[in-house]
């Protein structure tokens, strides 16, 4: 018996992000821009996701994929608008991986201009799982307060744009927006900032504009 | 708590080098774990423990190495250690910087029983 050490070097996450970039490259080809929600529970994803729908349709194509512990309610919610929507139940697994969009795949219509993946609500370990999207959205509603991007950095560092909900609760609470927004820059000097309330209907038209934009951008790139 | 995901996909990396290897056990197992990456090394001991149960490496031990977070500026060049994760230049104040490392998670090497 000996013993021998060898040396492996290999990323513990390399097979998601390997399913991933399949996802992505196959999504895009088709013309399909996906987007990755992310926050934390109760942060408005599915309320947004609703109002979102509402500036897109009917000129926009648009599927959900909802990411939960248990139930189906959340693609209820959103096929009661009339929008295809496809529940992943994680059964305990508090983020989504590539492998589980990729399940998916063979459902997802080809014509399609817009997937929105609403992750589970955590602001911690989705931020390390590639899905495959194009543009990764972190959500920070009023109530939870504006210390949260140094509490979890990953979220922030890892997001291209950080979407501030629940701002019509902006006078009731003791919410600083310009603290919030700074120190997420702090953290990801390039993100891009959202001021919304999807209740009340406040910036959602403005992300709508900027998804669309960003969606012919990258296909007139690859064009 | 994705740590116990992350040994998952770990398990499946050590056993495929140890079968390529003809190893009878695993021994001892060496990670790299960046300050960014996202989990907690103590939690990755507590799911590798659990985890090792009956696999070939039943009896190994885990070794963590934690990575720091370790930045450029691209505009004055100068290499920094950033414990508060915020990405400005402590020198000039640029916001133009590269990640040099800090966001490892790697299975950098494993002492086999052949």
């Amino acid at each position: 018996m000996k013993k021998k050490e060898i040396l492996v070097l290999e990323d513990l996450l390399g097979s998601n992000k390997k399913i991933a970039s399949d996802i992505r490259t196959k999504l895009t080809q088709r013309g399909i821009f996906t987007i990755n929600l992310m926050s934390s529970p109760g942060s408005g994803k599915t309320t947004l996701l609703e109002r979102i729908a509402e500036h897109m349709r009917p000129e926009t194509k648009i599927a959900v994929i909802e990411g939960d512990i248990e139930t189906q309610r959340d693609a209820e919610r959103i096929r009661a608008k009339g929008i295809p929507a496809w529940q992943i139940i994680t059964g305990g697994a508090c983020h989504l991986e590539a492998k589980m969009v990729g399940k998916l795949f063979p459902k997802i219509p080809s014509d399609l201009d817009f997937l929105f993946i609403e992750n589970v609500g955590n602001l911690v370990c989705p931020a390390s799982y590639d899905l495959g999207e194009n543009l990764r959205c972190v959500l920070l509603s009023v109530p939870e307060g504006d210390d949260k991007p140094k509490k979890y950095p990953k979220a922030f560092t890892t997001s291209d744009c950080l979407i501030l909900t629940k701002t019509d609760l902006l006078p009731l609470m003791p919410f600083d927006s310009q603290q919030a927004q700074n120190e997420a820059l702090d953290i990801n000097p390039k993100l891009k900032i959202f001021t919304t309330s999807a209740l009340k209907d406040i910036g959602v038209k403005e992300l709508v504009d900027f998804f669309i934009l960003t969606r012919q951008n990258l296909l007139y790139k690859n064009a | 708590m994705h740590e116990l995901s992350i040994i998952a996909n770990l398990f499946e990396i050590m056993e495929e080098k140890a079968e390529e290897k003809k190893a009878k056990k695993i021994v001892c197992v060496k990670l790299r774990i960046g300050k960014l990456s996202g989990v907690v090394p103590e939690f990755l001991h507590t799911a590798f423990d659990m985890y090792k149960k009956d696999t070939i490496a039943s009896g190994s031990e885990l070794e963590i190495e934690e990575v720091p977070l370790k930045i450029e500026c691209k505009t004055c060049g100068k290499k920094m250690v950033k414990d508060d994760f915020v990405f400005i230049c402590t020198h000039c104040g640029s916001k133009e910087l590269k990640t040099l490392s800090g966001t490892e998670l790697t299975l950098e090497k494993m002492e086999l029983e052949i």
